[in-house]
């Protein structure tokens, strides 16, 4: 730890953060500062080419650090925030874990068997290309609860990386450990056993963290088109819907809190699923 | 007692034989005896890795009978014989398993087949590792040792199957020549304690005189023996019979056959360019 802190790598980082935060706190307030004058020609030029006059995209627009801050710990004490984080997690969690348990014995099928791969392929490849949140309609009227429909949609936007990844990952096992095993006198099912699944390992845990990276993205916009899922208005809605209430309620700080409270959701469930993948793949740390 | 006697006769066979037919092996016929260290030397795709899966079971023949002790493994009526533990095959660029620790790979074998219980596969692998010079990463991953050390953990992986033969498929070849030098020593060594019949393919013609009782020159593609030499240097050999009057001489024996055949290999691999 103290060898990290003290590596140029961690400065370097920390340098970059702080300037950025800097930069835009400058930027945030240089609205108070620069003259009404100075955005004046500006604003005349935008709206002489047909643009919506007085308005210039600058970052002046968007809150300061220093207020996002105060509005983050004005939130800290608030359940609703909190119930908020629960909501959308448990989406994630529900909708990830089923992409997996369904995803990964369905990629094994299709890696496996010709007859499986024959069936279940051609219908699974006209689906893919459906973006997840094409489904949004659909999944209301289809579920009968608004929860499942989101879970769904965030259970497709993994599970489509997740077939694809166990399937090459099956398939581009080295025929060489499968002779061996062969010779060796291995039935199929030792093959599929100790072969297959563990081949297959690695390629798992990199098509679950895409597909995690995908669910945090569908979950968010999910929960905007949906209205939060959550009968009661405000509360309780997930992420998505704390930065969609904050923009309709006018709490700017609030939306820059609900977005970089999703960039933490998102990380630390990335975090969990390497460590994870990690302990899953061991050998791989030896390349 | 015949172990690991293997007579291919008359082996023919032919990639593709509706569309545009290439004959790997033709009427191909050699009898490597009972615990012998045969040498296939050809150049690289003469067709002698054909030669190597039809006797392993990796793939099918076209016409023409393999027997191992007199036991039929491929012929015309079985064109494709069983792999079985009794012919075990050591990789081009080897194929232990990533995923499992060495010790975990060399016992694969006897507890695959019922053969050992784990508890006694384990006392047997930790000991025939440290007979080959392995010992002390036994509980590493493949990845994390030289490639050499790697090839020596295949080799002992494939002698915990007790087969009557070793089908080694140019195991060295990825190797530098001075690693390559102690890898057959090593070779000869393991190969004094376990008398097993060893079909050894590869390209260089130094390592298969040092190495070999005999050495058979393939013809390139298709694939037969052009000429069958004896290696008359007594065995248990080590690295000074490299610099002996007779390897040179035989090395001079055979060179013009290897490399007419390199050089026919070289030209059709242009053509088809």
């Amino acid at each position: 730890m103290r060898k990290f802190l003290s590596s140029p790598a961690f400065w370097r980082g920390a340098a970059s953060i702080v300037v950025f935060l800097v930069l835009w706190e400058i930027g945030a307030r240089s609205k108070q500062w620069m003259a009404p004058e100075f955005f004046a020609p500006f604003k005349e030029l935008l709206g002489a080419m047909g643009f919506k006059k007085d308005y210039l995209p600058w970052i002046g627009a968007v809150p300061a650090p220093s207020g996002v801050l105060k509005a983050w710990v004005a939130v800290l004490g608030q359940p609703g925030y909190w119930q908020s984080w629960y909501m959308s997690m448990f989406r994630v969690m529900g909708g990830f874990i089923a992409a997996m348990l369904i995803g990964i014995p369905f990629g094994l099928a299709l890696a496996v068997s010709r007859v499986a791969h024959g069936i279940g392929f051609p219908t699974f490849e006209v689906l893919r290309p459906i973006p997840p949140l094409a489904w949004v309609p659909a999944s209301i009227i289809f579920w009968p609860t608004q929860e499942l429909a989101i879970i769904f949609i965030t259970f497709l936007g993994a599970f489509y990386t997740i077939v694809i990844n166990v399937l090459g990952g099956a398939r581009s096992i080295d025929v060489r450990y499968f002779q061996a095993a062969q010779s060796m006198g291995s039935s199929s099912w030792d093959i599929f056993r100790r072969v297959i699944l563990p081949g297959t390992l690695p390629s798992i845990v990199v098509g679950s963290a895409v597909g995690m990276g995908i669910t945090w993205e569908v979950v968010v916009a999910a929960e905007m088109i949906s209205g939060g899922g959550s009968q009661q208005a405000g509360v309780g809605g997930g992420l998505g819907f704390f930065i969609w209430n904050s923009y309709v309620g006018g709490s700017y700080e609030q939306i820059v809190v609900g977005m970089i409270s999703i960039g933490i959701a998102g990380f630390l469930s990335s975090e969990l699923l390497r460590w994870g993948g990690r302990y899953a793949t061991p050998w791989l740390k030896a390349r | 007692m015949s172990r690991g006697h293997i007579v291919i006769e008359d082996v023919v066979k032919v990639y593709d034989p509706e569309g545009a037919a290439v004959m790997a092996v033709d009427h191909c016929s050699l009898e490597i005896e009972a615990g012998e260290i045969c040498m296939i030397v050809g150049p690289s795709g003469c067709g002698k890795t054909t030669l190597l899966n039809a006797i392993a079971g990796f793939h099918d023949i076209t016409s023409g009978r393999i027997t191992m002790d007199g036991e039929v493994l491929c012929s015309n009526e079985k064109p494709k014989s069983t792999p079985g533990p009794d012919r075990i095959v050591v990789f081009q660029n080897g194929a232990l398993f990533p995923w499992k620790s060495n010790l975990e790979n060399v016992i694969f074998g006897p507890v695959m087949q019922g053969k050992l219980e784990r508890k006694e596969a384990l006392e047997k692998g930790r000991a025939m590792m440290t007979d080959a010079g392995v010992s002390g990463v036994e509980h590493n991953y493949p990845g994390e040792v030289s490639s050499g050390m790697r090839r020596r953990v295949e080799i002992v992986r494939a002698l915990m199957n007790d087969p009557k033969a070793l089908l080694l498929d140019e195991p060295y070849r990825a190797l530098d020549s001075l690693t390559k030098s102690v890898m057959h020593e090593a070779l000869l060594e393991i190969y004094y304690k376990n008398k097993v019949t060893i079909f050894f393919i590869t390209h260089d013609l130094e390592e298969a005189i040092f190495l070999g009782h005999r050495v058979a020159i393939m013809t390139t593609r298709p694939c037969k023996p052009k000429k069958v030499l004896n290696v008359d240097i007594p065995h248990p050999r080590d690295y000074s019979v490299l610099t002996s009057k007779r390897f040179r001489e035989l090395i001079e024996e055979t060179n013009d056959a290897v490399h007419e055949e390199a050089l026919k290999a070289f030209q059709a691999g242009e053509k088809e360019g």
